[in-house]
């Protein structure tokens, strides 16, 4: 990391500042609330460093525009949010098969439906568990804070490069819109190695290639398939990311991830001055899941309170992953109704005595 | 011995695996002769789409990215934008292009993209089967207008060269048949001003193919060749429908 001034960014802002000092030049979208300044900032600044930025007319189109760029190698990007990303699940399943990798951006909004532009993880599922057709993963990348919007929009460039996969950033407007000081670092790398044997060139002096996900022949697909659970296993032994706080004396662990991590903090701080032994997991990579840390936590005999800004999602992924499913509580407020922390703090308390 | 007839160098040599009296492999060849002219070969890369022609990858001897069904337009809109010193063109059949497709098409149109598209129209759906395309022709029986294809129900079939000239954007907007050699000639002439469109950087070009689908019409090849010419051609009339100056090559 370089010592560079910090500058004052809303979230939004950041991670298009981010994917630009990443070497991503080009982005494509399509307008959608609550993530706006992410295409507007690309707009006006990709143009400035010789990128290119163009409005799709559908995020089909912009999500397949992404998957024509990402052949090339290139470090390419798109953002949306919940009705954008329902549209873009066809392409997230292509890119998947296809195996190419980009950022996609998703700022969620309520739903189901329409919905509302409040901070929400109700799309959860739809980034962990797919949401497009076939047996596929996103990598899905979950920050509660800007400065983490910003590492790990880079870092998603990387994963995606590493596994030739898609990665998701997964926030909320909460985190889109909250105005934070950033560190701009730049890393060393801002591109994918030009020598990969999968880029789509043109043939100069070289055998014809091809990118495609349309396997016939009797066998060719469950191959591929294995293959593609090969990376995903390889994913989840090497990349996974999580914070743990106050675990190592916990009797009550609370799990949240993105904005609801970030009021959690808060409840357990609260919790811990009034001497209760509570703790926290935060997931920072959704998928793949931080399994073995909750697994091992379960083991040393604490309870579990998963807090969601949804009707109960990660909560199924928590009980998958402790000794004994009876140790999970879940606390949630779907439809972008955002728990202050003395609200999480009164369910600790409540949990805590049981 | 001057040899004066040669397998494109653009084609790899594999057997087609098109039905007998199908005109793939007629604008297979088409296309291929105009990436050899202009000696585009090893700085070409082709956007399949989903439908009979998804195998072109084996068949060009180019690079290629399989589009997801309709999109690729929009594939090639994103390739092209990040190698636009390269050729890139979508082939494309009338259920991809003109139904799930058509939003696609229409922008990158409008947008004027530097890309060739080549539009094989057979009025048909033809690796599902021989379903209603929305090029069908009224009263046209197909699997799912096994009555025949009614404008009360269905509405009309659509004529994209029409639409797509209709904007602004597009260089080269035309429609040609390969039902005999003499349209065979004129198609082979204008496929290659579309990709002259595109090494001249003047952007997009569009190519309307009228061909035959004999397997799913249920006529033997030349009462589908008849068809073309005498139920197709009269309402999908031939000719460059709209075309920027560009330099005649032949």
């Amino acid at each position: 990391m370089s010592a560079a001034k910090k500058v004052f960014l809303k979230g939004n802002e950041a991670i298009a500042m981010a994917a630009i000092n990443a070497g991503c030049r080009y982005y494509f979208g399509y307008p959608i609330t609550p993530q706006n300044d992410i295409p507007e900032y690309m707009a006006r600044h990709l143009p400035e460093v010789g990128g290119e930025f163009l409005q799709a007319e559908s995020e089909i189109a912009s999500i397949n525009m992404l998957l024509g760029a990402a052949a090339t190698g290139v470090r390419v990007m798109t953002s949306s949010s919940g009705p954008g990303i329902s549209l873009m699940q066809e392409g997230f399943s292509y890119l998947a098969g296809n195996e190419l990798p980009a950022l996609v951006v998703n700022m969620s909004r309520q739903g189901p439906g329409l919905g509302g532009i409040n901070a929400t993880q109700g799309d959860y599922f739809q980034a962990v568990k797919g949401g497009g057709h076939g047996d596929y993963h996103l990598i899905v990348l979950a920050p509660h804070t800007g400065q983490e919007l910003y590492d790990l929009t880079i870092k998603g460039f990387e994963l995606a490069e590493k596994y030739r996969c898609l990665t998701m950033l997964l926030g909320d407007a909460i985190l889109g819109q909250i105005k934070e000081p950033i560190d701009p670092w730049k890393p060393e790398k801002t591109a994918g190695d030009p020598d990969r044997e999968w880029l789509i060139t043109g043939a100069r002096g070289r055998q014809p290639r091809l990118i495609k996900s349309l396997y016939l022949a009797d066998g060719e697909m469950e191959k591929h398939n294995w293959r593609l659970q090969e990376k995903y296993r390889r994913l989840a032994a090497e990349d996974v990311m999580v914070e743990t706080r106050h675990t190592d004396d916990a009797r009550l662990v609370v799990v949240a991830f993105g904005s609801m991590a970030r009021i959690a903090k808060t409840s357990i701080e609260q919790a811990r001055a009034k001497g209760l032994r509570v703790g926290l997991i935060r997931p920072i990579t959704l998928y793949p899941f931080p399994t073995a840390t909750i697994g091992e936590i379960s083991r040393q005999g604490a309870r579990f309170l998963t807090c969601e800004m949804n009707t109960g999602q990660m909560v199924e992924d928590v009980r998958l992953a402790v000794e004994n499913p009876g140790q999970v509580e879940f606390y949630g407020r779907p439809g972008g109704s955002v728990p202050t922390p003395e609200e999480i703090l009164a369910r600790i308390e409540e949990t805590y005595q049981d | 011995m001057k040899q004066i007839f040669a397998r494109p160098a653009s084609l790899t040599g594999k057997n087609f695996h098109f039905c007998p009296g199908c005109h793939h492999g007629i604008v297979h060849r088409l296309v291929a002769e105009a990436i050899d002219y202009f000696d585009l070969r090893e700085r070409t890369v082709g956007i399949a789409s989903v439908g009979c022609s998804v195998f072109l990858y084996d068949y060009f001897a180019i690079d290629v990215i399989e589009a997801p069904h309709g999109r690729a337009a929009a594939v090639a809109t994103g390739t092209k934008r990040v190698l636009d010193d390269r050729i890139v063109f979508t082939y494309q059949g009338d259920g991809d292009l003109a139904a799930i497709g058509t939003a696609e098409i229409i922008h990158a149109a409008n947008r004027g993209e530097n890309i060739t598209v080549i539009f094989v129209n057979n009025s048909i759906y033809g690796m599902t089967g021989g379903q209603m395309a929305p090029t069908t022709m009224l009263g046209q029986q197909s699997t799912t207008s096994p009555y025949g294809r009614d404008c009360q129900r269905d509405g009309y079939p659509i004529k994209m060269a029409e639409m797509l000239a209709a904007l602004e954007g597009p260089s080269l907007v035309a429609r040609v048949a390969v039902d005999r050699p003499p349209n065979v000639k004129k198609a082979r002439k204008v496929i290659r001003q579309a990709f002259q469109m595109q090494v001249e950087n003047k952007g997009f070009s569009f190519v309307e193919v009228l061909s035959a689908c004999p397997t799913n019409w249920g006529l033997n090849p030349q009462q589908a060749v008849k068809r073309v010419a005498e139920e197709m051609i009269p309402y999908f009339p031939l000719g460059v429908l709209k075309q920027k100056d560009v330099v005649d090559v032949l």
